[in-house]
């Protein structure tokens, strides 16, 4: 019978041969003791295929377990190892260390969010946008029917808004925005982008609503087109252009 | 009390109860507007010299011209809307909080009135022949 591997004896990427090493710099910063962030480097076993997030567990698992940082999936679908690496919000899950060209990798915390420590960030702002713009289908006809069991909808009409949804919240588009990095009231791209994805939606009634909540003086205006949000979806959302797209419904170029 | 002038209590209302895409479509057709007086502002210049359009008496006799002392007339409340809102909206941006928000609208409404008054008052001044 063919032995299971105890978890001591998991083979880790450490642990294999590799052919190449490089400097992983982390940023560490806890606000409760610490008045400046800091950089701690480590040396770390890569392969072709090594992501930056596994390198940051192999530091984890072999040289400081402290290092604090947020995953779940990583397969780039729950939006969680959101950070800036060598200077671009990238999540850490989808981002391959070989494909960064640089022998020195360096990992932050995402800008624009307040960090719980090291690489953990806050979510509550960009969650608290998000629910504010109503990130749902508003029908009056709430209950399902027998007779109206689907609310029908054409290839072109789902074409409009079909790339926004796919939106996972990882808040990578807010970390790159400008705007949100001086007006700590701005909605961001993250909001907008699913207002429009809801205000396109040919089954969504709830239009004029949405649009009255982010026609607000932190709202929808204080874009300014800078378009790093849609640089750096790993989702290929185009934040900036549904922006620009909702700022048709308002200036009543679309209806 | 201070009590202001019925007409900047009136703005001042409306500016408070304007949305902000009311305030940018005010925005954008401004500067639209702008482009195009300025360029015929530029035009007429140019039939005279430059240094032939700054003398003193060129420019009172530009003002003593009511047409086009009314298209500079139109230009500066144009320019003073749209400069003023960008610099409402830069100072927005620039630091966050109610009371910060509000005396940075009024007080950006009460300087586009000001300018406004003082630009008029010349070309006011000019052809009632107090200068």
């Amino acid at each position: 019978m063919a032995q299971t591997p105890s978890i001591a004896e998991e083979k880790t990427s450490s642990a294999v041969s590799s052919s190449k090493s490089i400097t992983l710099r982390i940023a560490r910063f806890n606000p409760q003791k610490d008045s400046d962030t800091s950089f701690m480097e480590f040396k770390v076993p890569v392969e072709k295929w090594t992501t930056v997030l596994e390198a940051i567990l192999d530091v984890k698992k072999h040289f400081d377990h402290s290092v604090a940082v947020r995953y779940s999936c990583r397969q780039a679908t729950c939006g969680s190892c959101g950070m800036v690496i060598n200077g671009k919000p990238r999540l850490a899950c989808f981002t391959k260390i070989s494909e960064l060209n640089s022998d020195t990798v360096t990992v932050e915390p995402m800008h624009n969010f307040p960090i719980i420590r090291d690489l953990a960030v806050r979510f509550d702002r960009l969650f608290n946008s998000h629910h504010k713009v109503k990130p749902y289908l508003i029908r009056d006809d709430t209950d399902v029917s027998s007779d109206t069991k689907e609310i029908l909808q054409s290839p072109e009409e789902l074409e409009q808004f079909i790339q926004f949804s796919n939106c996972i919240k990882c808040g990578l588009c807010n970390s790159a925005c400008p705007t949100m990095a001086t007006d700590s009231s701005f909605v961001g791209p993250q909001a907008l982008a699913q207002a429009y994805r809801y205000v396109a939606d040919s089954r969504d009634k709830g239009k004029d609503n949405r649009l009255k909540i982010i026609d607000e003086s932190h709202g929808i205006w204080r874009c300014h087109f800078a378009g790093s949000c849609s640089q750096v979806c790993p989702k290929g959302v185009d934040p900036a252009m549904g922006i620009q797209l909702l700022r048709g419904y308002m200036l009543g170029f679309r209806s | 009390m201070l009590r202001l002038p019925w007409y900047t209590e009136w703005l001042l209302c409306l500016v408070n109860k304007m949305r902000e895409s009311h305030i940018m479509k005010i925005h954008y057709g401004t500067a639209l507007a702008a482009i195009g007086l300025v360029a015929v502002h530029i035009l007429m210049r140019l039939t005279q010299g430059f240094a032939e359009s700054l003398e003193y008496e060129s420019v009172i006799e530009n003002y003593k011209f009511l047409p086009y002392a009314g298209l500079l007339e139109i230009i500066l409340i144009l320019l003073s809307i749209h400069g003023f809102n960008g610099l409402r909206v830069i100072l927005l941006e620039l630091k966050q909080g109610r009371i910060y928000e509000k005396a940075v609208s009024y007080g950006c409404v009460a300087a586009m009135i000001g300018l406004i008054a003082y630009g008029s008052r010349t070309i006011i001044m000019v052809n009632t022949g107090m200068i």
